[in-house]
């Protein structure tokens, strides 16, 4: 799943039964209990936050890792905004962004909604949707450029059903191949978002999808006037897990295509690791990893203030 | 759409028909590279990789398995399992104990060490990558597989701290008043009412761990050198590149990389799932 951390977790509502310490039981901190919270603090303190501050210190300097570290202030990123590959890797994550998480989010909603009632298969469904969760995004890359083989799977379908004008070496067109590896990790991501659907649906209101549907509302005005108004939380946690998933994306991209044919499937987090482990600019690839951050971030605190302002 | 009721019968097909051949179309990836893993080199150089099959062997898979002078997948799957299980143990017990103290006792700054936990699980492992090879490099730990488990040990430290100190903070304080009133220490109080009582959340847990570590791609390419310490996501990756004329061997490595993490997930659906939902909407 997107690796480790692929299930981001979306802000949680602060409200909701949550006693507050200070009427609660807690009671002084035993000596024990600090090396209990230290062992988890100091590994997340020694592989999280200093080398993430040591990022930011690298993204003001010239370092190629070897040599001493020479102090550049805010030159790497005047340069970001000169490079061609990093505007095109930027370019294409924001079309990731709004296309992975577009086409996640929608296939997601319709499967969910789709088998929400427990009836007869349903089981077996969910199962397969969600399947790709299971495999990582390397294997998941693998399956999808078996399908793209020239003279692959897909060409043959396409041939067999009468396109055959349509076949072609899928991986190598410039202007298909960041959509071709969309749609592979769209596959993986869609199963997790029906998940989180499903469960916002279950804790919808029934009676108002039947009332709806006495009063004589269609299938799709149900979907749009009574459920989706209902999970508006569920959609703020799904979109900041696709927009984060999106930022970060870099293992299946990496397999299917490295960024190529020609930066054609460029995205920030593939810019990032050859600027620092192909050219060993590690200054410049920390300037990328800072942006990856901020846009992460910037987005994250964009949803959680929408958040706060629904729950008002 | 017509609006009368339809009876469930005709639904119950229309569903049927609308579903199958949907989730048909959603497996076909997976099929086709089973299908391909299962033919022989020579019915694809003649017949082409799209189409029927005119062979069936195992040979891809010894091949993939033994491998042809690159370590072979048996030791990637090897070195996968070695690093998996440390770290699933060590991520779930350090992230207990820590989320124990968090919610249980009166820790000065707890809710700022719970921001910075859900800040470290938010970031990308990119804005740490650089620095973290730098520090397996200067640790001596570069290319052992002791250097993946600790990072994502590190890593994923935030997650499954933030889980379940979210889900210690909904058990009754009753609970483990009593058992302080009786004087029961700090750690059996943990060990035999808390963590017991956390045992669902755990399993799921668990499981995604389990699946996340084994998937894991990015710190091992990065902390580990040598084809005799690659876990088998690495593995798969040189395997292409070396291998990219035989597509039926690299199918069946795919094929056999998939698998752990697909029993994990068959045998523990029901516990996934639920950890998954843990992760974000509870």
């Amino acid at each position: 799943m997107v690796a480790i951390g692929e299930g981001a977790v979306g802000p949680r509502s602060p409200r909701r039964h949550r006693a507050s310490p200070e009427r609660s039981g807690l009671r002084r901190v035993p000596p024990v209990i600090w090396v209990f919270l230290g062992l988890g603090a100091a590994m997340e303190a020694f592989w999280v936050a200093w080398p993430a501050l040591n990022t930011f210190y690298y993204s003001f300097t010239r370092w190629d890792g070897i040599g001493k570290k020479v102090w550049v202030g805010a030159g790497n990123y005047r340069g970001l905004l000169h490079d061609p590959v990093f505007g095109k890797a930027l370019v294409d994550n924001c079309i990731w962004v709004v296309g992975f998480g577009g086409l996640s989010l929608l296939f997601g909603l319709f499967f969910a909604l789709a088998l929400d009632r427990p009836r007869r298969g349903v089981g077996l469904y969910r199962a397969l949707i969600y399947l790709p969760l299971a495999f990582s995004l390397v294997v998941t890359g693998l399956f999808w450029q078996t399908f793209y083989m020239p003279g692959g799977p897909l060409d043959t379908v396409l041939g067999a059903i009468g396109l055959k004008g349509l076949e072609q070496q899928w991986l190598a067109q410039p202007h298909l191949v960041l959509y071709c590896v969309l749609v592979a990790a769209v596959w993986h991501e869609v199963g997790y978002i029906m998940v989180l659907y499903l469960a916002g649906l279950k804790a919808a209101d029934p009676e108002l999808a039947q009332a709806s549907e006495v009063d004589g509302a269609t299938a799709m005005q149900r979907v749009v006037f009574v459920l989706l108004p209902q999970l508006r939380e569920v959609n703020l946690i799904v979109l900041a897990i696709v927009v984060i998933d999106s930022l970060r994306t870099f293992d299946i991209v990496w397999v299917m295509t490295g960024g190529g044919p020609n930066n054609a499937s460029q995205l920030l987090s593939i810019d990032m690791y050859m600027e620092a482990f192909s050219d060993l600019q590690l200054g410049y690839a920390s300037a990328i990893a800072v942006v990856i951050f901020l846009l992460t971030v910037g987005f994250v605190m964009f949803l959680v203030s929408r958040m706060v302002k629904g729950a008002r | 759409m017509p609006r009368e009721r339809q009876s469930s019968g005709a639904r119950r097909v229309r569903f049927h028909l609308l579903m199958a051949p949907i989730c048909l179309i959603w497996c076909a990836p997976l099929v086709f590279t089973v299908i391909v893993s299962f033919r022989s080199f020579t019915d694809i150089i003649e017949h082409g990789i799209g189409a029927a099959p005119h062979s069936f062997t195992t040979g891809a898979y010894s091949t993939a398995l033994n491998g042809d002078g690159t370590g072979g997948e048996g030791r990637a799957l090897l070195n996968s399992t070695i690093i998996t299980v440390p770290t699933v143990v060590a991520l779930l017990l350090l992230s207990s104990m820590a989320a124990f103290a968090l919610s249980r006792y009166r820790v000065p700054g707890r809710r700022a060490i719970v921001a910075v936990m859900l800040t470290g699980n938010l970031l990308p492992p990119q804005v740490v990558l650089v620095p973290v090879v730098r520090m397996v490099q200067s640790l001596g730990i570069f290319n052992h597989l002791i250097a993946p488990i600790l990072v994502q040990t590190g890593f994923g430290m935030g997650f499954y701290t933030f889980v379940l100190y979210g889900f210690m903070r909904s058990l009754p304080e009753a609970l483990t008043d009593a058992a302080h009133v009786d004087g029961a220490s700090p750690v059996s109080i943990y060990w035999r009412i808390v963590l017991p009582l956390v045992r669902p959340a755990l399993a799921g847990l668990a499981a995604l761990a389990a699946t996340w570590t084994f998937s894991d791609f990015i710190f091992a390419i990065t902390t580990l050198q040598s084809s005799s310490t690659f876990p088998v996501t690495v593995f798969l990756f040189n395997f292409e590149t070396l291998n990219i004329t035989s597509w039926n061997v690299i199918a069946a490595a795919a094929v056999l990389a998939a698998l752990p993490t697909a029993a994990i997930f068959l045998v523990f659906q029901r516990q996934m799932i639920s950890g998954l939902l843990l992760g974000s909407v509870k």
